[in-house]
């Protein structure tokens, strides 16, 4: 029988907030009835120099470029510039059980009824019950209150699997390519869908960074955002291979992704211009990408994220390197990646405390 | 086919009655049903005669009727539950839209009455895109579309041949999650359609459900009857299995399933401890054929819905024969009705239907 967790845990010594920003952080004074009990990771993204203002109060630690070379020496180059790609950085220095990302024009949104929408408390309880990748329930997650499984749903299928990932949505500003927003750019996402969904095993979404939960232990090595922005052919495609190479992990493990639930109101639409360049290559070359990720299939022996990424880096090499050669760098770069990671956050025993940037 | 050019006469409404009286279910539904065509179909099994009010343009069909088109050897497909599927049968037109006789129209989020009709052939009439997820779900509807990251090769979709509906109140819950949940019912109502994606199997519940009746028409059928099976949903399990093979066989065809909007209000009526004290033999059943859906392949050759509706029946007799002789008894029964689907049914819709 499905059972939601009650009541929701804070989990505020388990969990860290990852923000990558270049501007500013004035949209946390929105947030701190939510953010406030939580360890924050700032990624500075752009010139180092500029001094990034936190609100009072906010517990944090904050890593600028400079900060990302020193840690990781040349295997910084795998971490992108010029892009919200580099909040990965965050993601490889925290030390937490799980990991909530956020953009830094993302604000809190409303339900229906008018309330304030916690959207962290929502990711943690996502993430906290089971997924259901087997078998699609038509009431969506069973384990949401007032819903669960229905007539025909096997019952061994019942108990679920971990859930890895937490994608939530956005109300206002919906997230649409170039082409889309150039081509409707009065549409906002008023709908507020009630629903919470596993997505199945051997499908693939889109994975946008900007609300998003995941449990670092179970699948944070995968959450790699890729090659993007300075230097790089392409932009804004960094969530969605982190997102595509997740899954098939997620497929391949066992473990859930969960998407729906919770909203929150986004507020800045970016130039489709500036964006249509960033992503023009990736239009094309997802046509590609995505059989490359519904076909791979890992093998058994890969039992970890980490021999499953390294794995997959070799199968982007072998036939992505075909379309492009950008694809031979970033296979390159997720073995660095997982390299750099394993370093950082060697198992058994602490990691050993590194010297931070500018920290509370 | 665009909603557009959708007329009234190219629906039937198919009616299951397992109750003799539809005056109060058919006048609740009069401002929604009254302007198509309704095939009443009479439980074979029930006795007493059928009150239908004034007003409806319908046909009824009882069990001298099934008798006369199947024989009466076949006449037990139809019993319960399954009598809707003589409806299926026998109807002509381009989409079959079938609801539960102890259903009643929903009220949205607003309080608007919700037009199952219209929903589903909207949801009928608009793409689906199985082979991507869209995480702002059907991107077909007003004020959504296809996200970031979606491949814009797929963007077109595939027809959507099937569309499963929901319940407020009484949920579709199986007996033993509704002895255990008594007061439970479902007051949220989500504003979502999504297409099912390919390969992703799940529970096709025939409460309040449409689709295309050429193409998924003969992947619809009555075959799998439980020993004890009742007058009560969560003592059948038919719908479920058939809605299984279909959505392997949409797959395979390349057609779309989709699911959520439009609700319907269904009400509460029996009592599921009476229900679990018979042998959950439903529940056991789908235990066994998990694996089975997970990886039953159609081969290339299966290019019609009726082909691969035979081909399903071969694999069922060859992987679920031995498991269970109700797998054997649905293999035969999927055969047979493919039988009567080229025999009784009327094959092709002529435009603007009879």
């Amino acid at each position: 029988m499905a059972t939601p967790v009650s009541p929701i845990p804070l989990l505020k010594d388990e969990l860290d907030i990852v923000i990558p920003t270049i501007r500013n952080l004035d949209f946390l004074e929105m947030w701190r009835p939510f953010f406030q009990p939580y360890h924050l990771i700032i990624v500075q993204d752009g010139d180092p120099s500029k001094v990034i203002k936190v609100p009072e109060g906010f517990d944090y630690e904050l890593y600028n470029r400079n900060d990302i070379n020193r840690i990781l020496g040349p295997k910084a180059s795998c971490i992108s510039f010029k892009d919200s790609a580099c909040r990965c950085f965050g993601f490889m220095v925290s030390k937490k059980k799980y990991i909530y990302t956020i953009d830094d024009d993302c604000f809190v949104a409303k339900e229906p009824s008018g309330k304030d929408i916690n959207a962290l408390e929502q990711h943690i309880k996502n993430l906290l019950t089971p997924s259901t990748p087997f078998f699609f329930n038509t009431l969506y997650d069973p384990y949401q209150a007032g819903a669960d499984f229905v007539r025909g749903y096997p019952f061994s299928l019942r108990e679920g699997v971990p859930t890895a990932v937490s994608h939530g949505l956005w109300l206002n500003i919906p997230d649409y390519d170039a082409p889309t927003q150039l081509v409707k750019p009065r549409e906002r996402n008023t709908r507020y869908v009630d629903a919470v969904m596993t997505i199945p095993k051997g499908t693939l979404f889109p994975m946008c960074g900007m609300n998003l939960g995941f449990n670092r232990e179970l699948i944070g090595p995968a959450m790699y955002f890729g090659l993007m922005g300075d230097g790089q052919p392409i932009g804004r495609y960094d969530d969605m291979w982190a997102g595509w190479c997740t899954k098939v992990i997620c497929d391949h493990l066992g473990l859930g992704v969960k998407t729906g639930l919770p909203y929150i109101w986004h507020s800045k639409a970016s130039n489709p211009f500036v964006n249509l360049k960033k992503e023009y290559k990736g239009i094309y070359w997802q046509e590609e990408i995505i059989p490359f990720f519904q076909t791979t299939t890992l093998p058994k022996e890969c039992t970890t994220v980490q021999k499953c990424y390294i794995e997959l880096s070799k199968h982007v090499k072998a036939k992505l390197g075909k379309v492009d050669e950008y694809f031979i760098k970033l296979a390159d770069a997720m073995v660095t990646w997982i390299e750099a990671w394993d370093e950082l956050n060697p198992s058994g025993g602490k990691a050993a405390e590194l010297a931070n940037g500018a920290s509370k | 086919m665009n909603q557009e050019d959708i007329k009234d006469s190219d629906i039937d409404i198919v009616i299951g009655a397992l109750q003799p009286d539809l005056t109060s279910f058919l006048n609740e539904w009069r401002p929604v049903f009254s302007r198509f065509h309704l095939i009443i179909v009479k439980d074979p099994d029930l006795k007493e005669q059928l009150n239908i009010p004034e007003g409806f343009d319908h046909h009824v069909y009882t069990k001298p009727d099934i008798e006369k088109a199947v024989g009466a050897s076949s006449t037990i497909l139809f019993s319960g539950y399954s009598c809707r599927y003589f409806g299926y049968l026998v109807s002509k037109k381009k989409y079959i839209i079938s609801i539960d006789d102890d259903c009643l129209p929903a009220r949205d989020n607003e309080g608007n009455l919700v037009d199952p009709v219209a929903q589903h052939i909207t949801n009928l009439t608009t793409p689906a895109t199985p082979f991507f997820f869209n995480t702002l779900y059907d991107p077909f509807r007003d004020g959504a579309d296809f996200v970031r990251g979606y491949p814009f090769s797929l963007r077109s979709g595939v027809t959507c041949a099937l569309s499963c509906g929901l319940w407020l109140n009484l949920a579709d819950y199986d007996a033993p999650t509704q002895a255990l949940k008594p007061q439970q019912r479902n007051s949220q109502y989500v504003d979502l359609i999504m297409t099912v994606p390919a390969r992703a199997l799940l529970p096709v519940s025939g409460i309040n459900i449409a689709f295309e009746r050429e193409m998924v028409g003969p992947a619809l059928f009555p075959a799998l009857r439980l020993a004890r099976e009742g007058k009560l949903r969560w003592e059948t399990i038919e719908d479920i299995w058939s809605g299984m093979c279909a959505k392997v066989i949409c797959d395979h065809l390349g057609l779309g399933v989709k699911t959520g909007l439009p609700y319907v209000w269904r009400s509460a009526k029996g009592d599921p401890i009476e229900s679990l004290k018979k042998e959950w033999q439903g529940v056991k059943l789908m235990e066994e054929v998990v694996p089975f859906f997970q990886s039953v392949r159609l081969p290339r050759t299966a290019t019609t819905t009726e082909d691969c509706v035979a081909e399903m029946a071969k694999s069922v007799r060859e992987r679920l024969g031995s498991v269970d002789p109700v797998f054997n008894h649905a293999a035969d029964a999927m055969l047979q009705w493919v039988k009567l689907w080229k025999s009784v049914g009327s094959g092709s819709s002529t435009p603007g239907g009879a």
